[in-house]
């Protein structure tokens, strides 16, 4: 989220040290860039091109493990991160359908972001909470034994934490 | 310090989904409020396992366990139980009535049935405290090792406790040491995969956030018994309790001396470091793991040479998971004698289950191998909730298979499980009614696959995307006449073709379900038809006239108009209009709406 101003240096600053912390262990690169994504919320191509200039690996090798691994993203994500688990828990007990009511309130698909920046929405791989299936993540917070009726309640309440900042 | 009293609060994820902060907080205060704060000890502790009814909250000396519990209920035990000493009876787990409260779990099939030995410390200590783990025998496996045994004696004790592979394919723990041992070239290491990749198993998760330091203390046992300084443990970034347990307890042993150089004055030395996964299910296979440690992209290489020769950069190297390792420091601690006297002929030990789905007690059990899956489902699991026929268990995950109703009563343990077209996998099991269609889960297994292909061998890369796709349009009602053929003869070149085990086993859930649900993929293809509901495309909505009041609610709940009719006469869908969204039968009083 660059804002114009000296922010975007300061995550530059931050970078170059994450790149030193890291350069002489073995198998850097993966920390690095779990790192790195947490600085900039994504990874960006001047970010993976810093990175690799960095570690001395060709630009390829990044983008290559950048693509590889799901958590990793190459897109911004959005203020809200809803991340709907697809585990097999919570399949059989109707996932599936909360998947659909989110993309349907939502107008996005699987990994999109709204225009607005606000919410994101990505079907995940078991959060290991199956005890509580099925469960959705919007960033740290965990919803457990949902209906889809549940969904509209869950969201209006983000949107309406939004209009109140505003 | 003595306190009279202990509670317990379990701060798995589940429970901590459900609140169990906030009661923590509410606890604090409450007995702040009381002025016994000092006389009562607050633990937080990692999961009891019976997650479905969390959060769970225990109180010693009495073992009273409390469930379900709410920040509103917390000055009601305080004030009660922990000042007057009454038992809150409302909140009890089991047998509200019963004599004395220890006994009020005594008929508990959820507890009764279990022996915890991976588990053993989960729910008891908090895994923040080294010195509470110490206090359960903690590490002195370790120094039992160290000081009374040699590596080939550690080695052989593992392998004559008969203890095999908790993660996967069942490989025998000792064999896998001793091959590393063998190998005399400098450098070696040890490996831990934490990548718990099963969608549905958390048994991992559970070991990491409530007793982390059983899996330091047997890393290093091993380390010991092959000759390695140096380990690594690669756990799922999913992961974030977990992995702040870890660098706390990692911390912790290297303080007390219990990592680092020369552990208990010998002449041994080990390290550990921690790994984040970055979320591909593949790099569960060892060669993939290792791989994806030196910081490449996650694919798998051929073998041989097996790790144990060449593994982590190019060294070799021994990988065991979560499970298998905690069960190491009690094998050394009791012996192999009395390890071997639990299971069966070939599968000794215990295994940990994660039961999920339609079941009424969804939660981490451990088990004797040998326990049938009627037990694990009624007596432990206690049935599949509102009175719903059972009708398959998955195990094994994306590499396993189902169990059908008809197979209800063989004793779990790895050798049955593939003789059945299943595997014991890293222990999910997901239970499944009448309500699941067959083709629609098998569908599920294969889009994880096509998912999580790592893209290396064609086999997997092409041969599950094809696979997947015909099912698909079976589920979709385009099921086409040698569809189930097709489907045989793709599965069996990806079994043989493919590269590593992913794909290996990635048509097993394909083949399990058409060994014993055939008649439901011929119903799809030739039918049109989805005997379970499930699959929307084949579905049709129908008022039964007998039962239709003719209210009329329906009709002014459908979005699309589809439903009319006359006031208190049967009303009718109009087939051509209806969308399936099944709003009208769950508006109907009458259960007058049926799917088919």
């Amino acid at each position: 989220m660059s804002c114009g101003c000296c922010c975007a240096d300061n995550k530059t600053l931050e970078l170059n040290k994450i790149i030193a912390k890291y350069k002489d262990t073995r198998g850097a690169l993966i920390p690095v860039l779990h790192e790195a994504q947490e600085l900039y919320g994504y990874l960006p191509m001047s970010v993976q091109k810093k990175i690799a200039e960095g570690l001395n690996v060709s630009l390829a090798d990044v983008y290559g493990v950048v693509t590889f691994y799901t958590q990793f993203s190459i897109n911004p994500k959005g203020k809200y991160k809803i991340n709907v688990c697809l585990g097999t828990a919570c399949y059989v007990k109707g996932a599936g359908e909360i998947f659909d009511k989110i993309s349907e309130i939502l107008k996005i698909k699987n990994g999109e972001c709204t225009e607005d920046g606000i919410f994101s929405l990505d079907a995940c791989r078991c959060v290991g909470a199956c005890g509580l299936a099925p469960v959705i993540m919007i960033n740290e917070d965990v919803y457990g034994r949902l209906t889809a009726d549940d969904i509209p309640g869950i969201i209006k309440k983000y949107i309406d934490k939004e209009s109140d900042a505003k | 310090m003595v306190y009279r009293s202990h509670v317990l609060i379990c701060n798995g994820t589940g429970c901590t989904a459900s609140k169990a902060p906030d009661i923590m907080t509410r606890l604090e205060k409450e007995l702040a409020a009381k002025g016994i704060e000092k006389e009562v000890k607050i633990v937080k502790t990692g999961c009891f396992g019976l997650c479905e009814k969390g959060p769970i909250l225990v109180i010693y000396p009495e073992g009273a366990t409390y469930c379900h519990v709410k920040a509103d209920d917390i000055e009601e035990i305080v004030s009660e139980h922990l000042v007057k000493g009454r038992i809150v009876k409302r909140l009890l787990l089991g047998d509200k009535d019963a004599e004395d409260v220890a006994r009020s779990l005594d008929n508990v099939g959820f507890f009764n049935r279990q022996l915890r030995i991976a588990l053993r410390n989960c729910g008891v200590i908090n895994p923040e405290n080294i010195e509470e783990y110490i206090a359960k025998d903690g590490y002195a496996a370790l120094a039992k090792a160290l000081t009374e045994m040699t590596p080939g004696g550690v080695i052989d004790e593992i392998k004559k406790s008969g203890l095999r592979g908790r993660g996967g394919g069942g490989f025998p723990t000792g064999l896998k040491w001793q091959f590393a041992a063998q190998e005399v070239n400098g450098v070696k290491y040890v490996c831990c995969n934490a990548d718990e990749g099963d969608p549905g198993a958390f048994m991992d998760r559970s070991i990491l956030e409530g007793d982390p330091h059983s899996l330091i203390e047997a890393m290093a046992i091993a380390g010991y018994a092959i000759g390695s300084n140096q380990g690594f443990i690669y756990v799922r970034a999913e992961y974030p309790i977990a992995v702040q347990r870890l660098n706390i307890a990692i911390k912790q042993a290297k303080e007390y001396g219990l990592l680092g150089n020369n552990i208990f004055g010998t002449d041994f030395s080990f390290d550990l470091e921690i790994r984040l996964g970055a979320g591909a299910f593949v790099c569960g296979e060892e060669t993939a793991l290792m791989t994806s440690i030196e910081g490449k992209r996650g694919e798998p290489r051929t073998r041989p040479p097996f790790p144990a020769v060449k593994g982590l950069w190019e060294k070799p190297t021994i990988l065991n998971n979560v499970e298998t390792y905690a069960n190491i420091p009690v094998i050394l601690l009791k012996g192999a004698d009395w390890f071997k006297t639990i299971g069966t002929e070939k599968s000794k030990g215990t295994k940990v289950f994660a039961i999920g789905g339609k079941i009424n007690n969804t939660g981490l059990v451990e088990i004797p191998m040998g326990t049938t899956l009627r037990e694990v489902i009624y007596d432990i699991g206690g049935g599949i909730p509102k009175g719903k026929k059972f009708k398959a268990a998955q195990t094994g995950g994306p590499s396993g298979g189902c169990i059908p109703s008809s197979h209800i009563d063989v004793p779990i343990d790895y050798d049955n499980l593939l003789e059945l077209g299943s595997m014991m996998g890293s222990g999910g099991l997901i239970v499944m009614d009448e309500d699941n269609c067959m083709v629609d889960i098998a569908k599920f297994f294969l889009e994880f696959t096509v998912d999580e292909s790592c893209g290396k061998c064609p086999p997997c890369r092409i041969g599950t995307k094809r696979m997947y796709e015909i099912l698909d349009r079976i589920t979709n009602g385009k099921g086409e006449e040698g569809d189930i053929e097709k489907l045989e003869i793709l599965a069996d070149s990806i079994k043989h073709g493919a590269l590593c085990g992913l794909g290996q086993t990635a048509p097993n859930p394909v083949l399990s379900t058409l060994k014993y649900f055939r008649e439901e993929y011929e119903a799809h293809v030739k039918e049109k038809r989805c005997p379970a509901g499930v699959c929307k495309a084949m579905l049709n909505y129908r008022i039964i006239p007998d039962k239709c009041k003719g209210c009329g609610l329906c009709a002014r709940k459908c979005p699309v108009g589809a439903i009319s009719g006359e006031i208190k006469k049967p009303y009718v869908i109009d087939k051509t209009k209806c969308i399936k969204c099944g709003v009208c039968m769950d508006t109907c009083k009458f259960v007058a709406i049926e799917k088919k």
